[in-house]
Formats: structure tokens, sequence, C-alpha cells
């Protein structure tokens, strides 16, 4: 069997974080920070290692700057409901996965402006235009890091020095980043990230977060409010991170495994996996190439995406093939829109979509080989009848 | 044997707590994360004890790395 579905999900994973979670199943188990016992202070300290190892990721010094979130949606929706009012103008790409286009278009009805400023064929973003569409009344602008759909990466840096000058708010998607790409939120000046817990740092699902600057907390409002282990005698919200953002029961078990995910990462390093998904994705798409009937979408450059490759077969529709490399290749990959219509859009590939190969780090040479080889008896298959 | 003269750090945090307790076995202070005194009314329901005598240099600490607290107590 071949997985090159990690955009979607990394699998499988560190041999640490199925050990972390298992381990933390049986011997720990218990309410972290609600009970003073040494169980209860057990689970919060294994929480707070992983808050710690993801600040060392992400290159600031106070863990209590990470929030954690179920997933990378609902960090981006804290912040979108959370800071924007009626009136309030933000900026988006047309590049965005509807993690961020449903929670716009909702404050859009609301009485947020929403602009979304056009991206080329090949999924860049031109900085300039972003700058074009400020307004007096722009608060925030927010872009994906790289796209799900082709992994051509956004700008960041160059939107950064933009924001900061015009006294916009920034806030990255770093889903498809976090782990395979350097970030470095202060030199960058991203103001708010949001982050999976399970695609490139290799925890499992149901873990993501939010990093919020210093100070940008007083202005966005709670998703969720309730107990925090904190301030229990008060019946108001603390204001302070990261309880602020982190009521209920959180999933221990969860960052138990995200923990130990970010620890391999910081063990391997982040230029390590990158280089080694680079060579993986030029293998695909110079494979791809080759193989006449074959579209690449995207820029042809690995150093310009990340380990993402959309393509489609002349005559073919995406979900066919993708059921053709599973059934007769036990190749997983993902066909159709991949929950980014309006990327697809800018792609020109709307509505039948693509069909998306996304390798890890843990993906093999002779899995890309097997994976072309397939794609090519797909077409001869094809030509016969 | 003499019985040894405890204070507490309060938290507003329970992740401050826990944080402030890496850093203390990192710099070798005696510490311990014990559950807030009655007596006593904090913010989050664990805190540090530490020997009295160390106050200065658990004061240094936690300024250094500005982790906030909500106060230093005698038990």
């Amino acid at each position: 069997m071949i997985y090159l579905d990690n955009a979607a999900t990394s699998w499988p994973k560190p041999e640490a974080v199925y050990q972390a979670m298992d381990n933390f199943m049986r011997h720990t188990g218990a309410n972290p920070g609600r009970s003073a016992h040494q169980l209860s202070i057990e689970a919060g300290r294994i929480i707070y290692e992983t808050r710690e190892s993801l600040s060392m990721l992400f290159g600031i010094g106070d863990p209590m700057r990470i929030v954690f979130t179920s997933n990378a949606t609902e960090a981006l929706n804290v912040v979108i409901r959370g800071l924007l009012h009626p009136g309030d103008h933000v900026i988006t790409s047309s590049m965005e996965h509807n993690s961020v286009m449903r929670p716009l278009r909702h404050m859009e009805k609301l009485g947020v402006e929403v602009t979304v400023v056009k991206c080329s064929s090949e999924g860049f973003l031109n900085p300039h235009d972003v700058e074009q569409a400020v307004g007096p009344h722009t608060r925030l602008v927010i872009l994906n890091h790289a796209s799900n759909v082709v992994g051509t990466l956004l700008p960041v840096a160059e939107v950064g020095q933009i924001t900061r000058r015009r006294g916009v708010l920034l806030m990255i998607d770093a889903a498809q980043t976090m782990g395979c790409y350097p970030v470095d939120v202060e030199e960058m000046h991203i103001d708010l990230l949001a982050f999976s817990g399970h695609k490139g740092l290799y925890g499992p699902q149901g873990t993501g977060g939010l990093y919020i600057r210093k100070g940008i907390e007083s202005s966005i409002e709670p998703l969720k409010y309730g107990g925090t282990g904190s301030r229990s005698e008060h019946e108001y919200q603390p204001d302070f991170l990261p309880d602020k953002y982190e009521s209920g029961t959180p999933n221990t078990v969860g960052l138990a495994g995200l923990g130990a995910g970010v620890r391999f990462v910081l063990e391997q390093g982040v230029n390590e996996i990158q280089k080694r998904e680079q060579v993986l994705t030029r293998s695909i798409i110079d494979g791809l190439k080759a193989i006449p009937g074959v579209t690449i979408y995207g820029d042809s450059d690995p150093r310009k995406r990340v380990a993402v490759v959309s393509f489609n077969i002349s005559g073919l529709i995406p979900s066919e093939v993708a059921m053709q490399l599973e059934e007769y290749h036990q190749i997983m990959c993902r066909p159709g829109l991949h929950c980014s219509p309006i990327a697809h859009k800018t792609l020109g590939t709307f509505p039948q979509g693509t069909i998306r190969l996304s390798p890890g780090y843990f993906t093999s040479d002779d899995d890309i080989e097997g994976t072309l080889e397939a794609v090519r008896r797909i077409i001869a298959t094809k030509a016969r009848f | 044997m003499e019985t040894a003269e405890y204070s507490v750090v309060l938290f507003y945090s329970t992740s401050n707590a826990l944080q402030a307790e890496k850093l203390f076995k990192k710099t070798g202070v005696a510490i311990k994360l014990i559950p807030v005194p009655r007596q006593l009314s904090s913010d989050c329901g664990i805190c540090l004890r530490f020997d009295r005598p160390d106050e200065p240099s658990v004061k240094a600490i936690l300024e250094k790395k500005q982790i906030e607290i909500q106060g230093i107590h005698p038990i």
C-alpha cells in the first residue's frame, strides 16, 4: 500500500507518537490542571512540554503564546469570529481553503467587508496586490502559507512587511507548512498563526493550535467560554493566555502525541524534512511531466512549493483516476476539490478538481516510482478502449 | 530533624506553575508542586513550595524569566 494523502493527515506517525499516547492512556490518564494530585499534575506537565516544544519550533520565547485548539479550522475561527466586527475590512487570497473562506463569508453576512486578492493560475500572489487592497478599515490580512491543492507558497514575509508598516494584522494558515517548511513568526511579522497538529507535526487528528502575538489577545473574543482550572472563584473568563481560549477538558492524549511529533520534527530538523520532501516532489513532478496526457498544476519548481502535487489525465475525471489508483495499485490519494473551490477556480480546475498526491517524510523513492508506473498503466489501459 | 520553613509561589494559571516547575528543576532550586493550602486563595489550584531561605533566588529566577505570579506567601 502506498499512502500519498499526507496533506490531509500525515501517516504513519513516528513510533514515539504512538508510545506517548499509549503511555498517557495507561499510566497518567487524569485531567490536567484541574486537581492537584500527582496524575493531574503529570497530565499538565505533558501539555506544558508540548507547548514548550512548539514555542521552540515557532522561534518564540514564551510558550504561553501557543493556544491549543481541536484543529487549524478552529484556530482560524477563533480569530475570524473573535476579532472582526461589522464595518471591518479583511483581505484574503483566491487560493484559500474553505476553513478560511467559509468563516469569512459568514462574517460578510454580518457586515464585515471581504476582499479576495486574485492569484495567478499557478497560485502565486503578488504582495503589491495586497497592499493595493488595504484601506482605512482594513483590520486583517489572512493568507495560507502554502496551498493545500498545489503546494504553492505565498509570499508571507513580504506581505508581513506591508501589513506591519500599514498597521494591519497578519494571520497565516500554516496547516500545510508547519513542520516541513521554516516558519519564524517574528522575522516574518506574523501576528497570528493557525496550525494543524496532524499533518507536518505528526500528532493525531483532533490537535491543532493558534499562535497569538503578545497583546493581540485583548482584541479577540474567545469562541468558547468555560472552566479553565484557573480563577475558579470567578464567573468571568480569564483574560490571560493560554487559559482565555482553552476552556473545557483538553485533548490531553492527543497533545501527548503531538508533543512527541513536534520533538521528532525538532530532532530531524525542519530543513532536513523540507529537503527530503523536495526530492520526493521533484521526482513526482518530473515523472508525471514525462507522461503524455498528464497536466500538472502549479509551478514545477519544488523550491516554490511544499510536497503537494495536483494533476489531471486528459479524458479521465479525477475521482475515476483515484479509484483506479486505489483499486488496482493500492495507492491512497485525494481527488476532487480538496475543500478549496476558490483555489480550483483560480487554477482553472473547477468544478472537476484534480488528483492530489501528497508524499510525506516517510514516503520512499519506490512509493513514487510505483505511483508513476500506476499512472502510466491507467493511461495505457484507457488508450485500449 | 529540623522542621523546614516553607513559602509558596501562587500563579494565575496552571501553565505558569508548570513552566516555573520546569525552570526551577533546571536551576537546581528545591521545589515541589503542591495543592494551594486552604488558608490561601489562588487563581490556580497548584502552587510551588520552596524552602523559605531560597526566596531571593526564587524571586530572581521568576523575574528573569518574566513568569507572572500572583504572589509569594509563607506557609
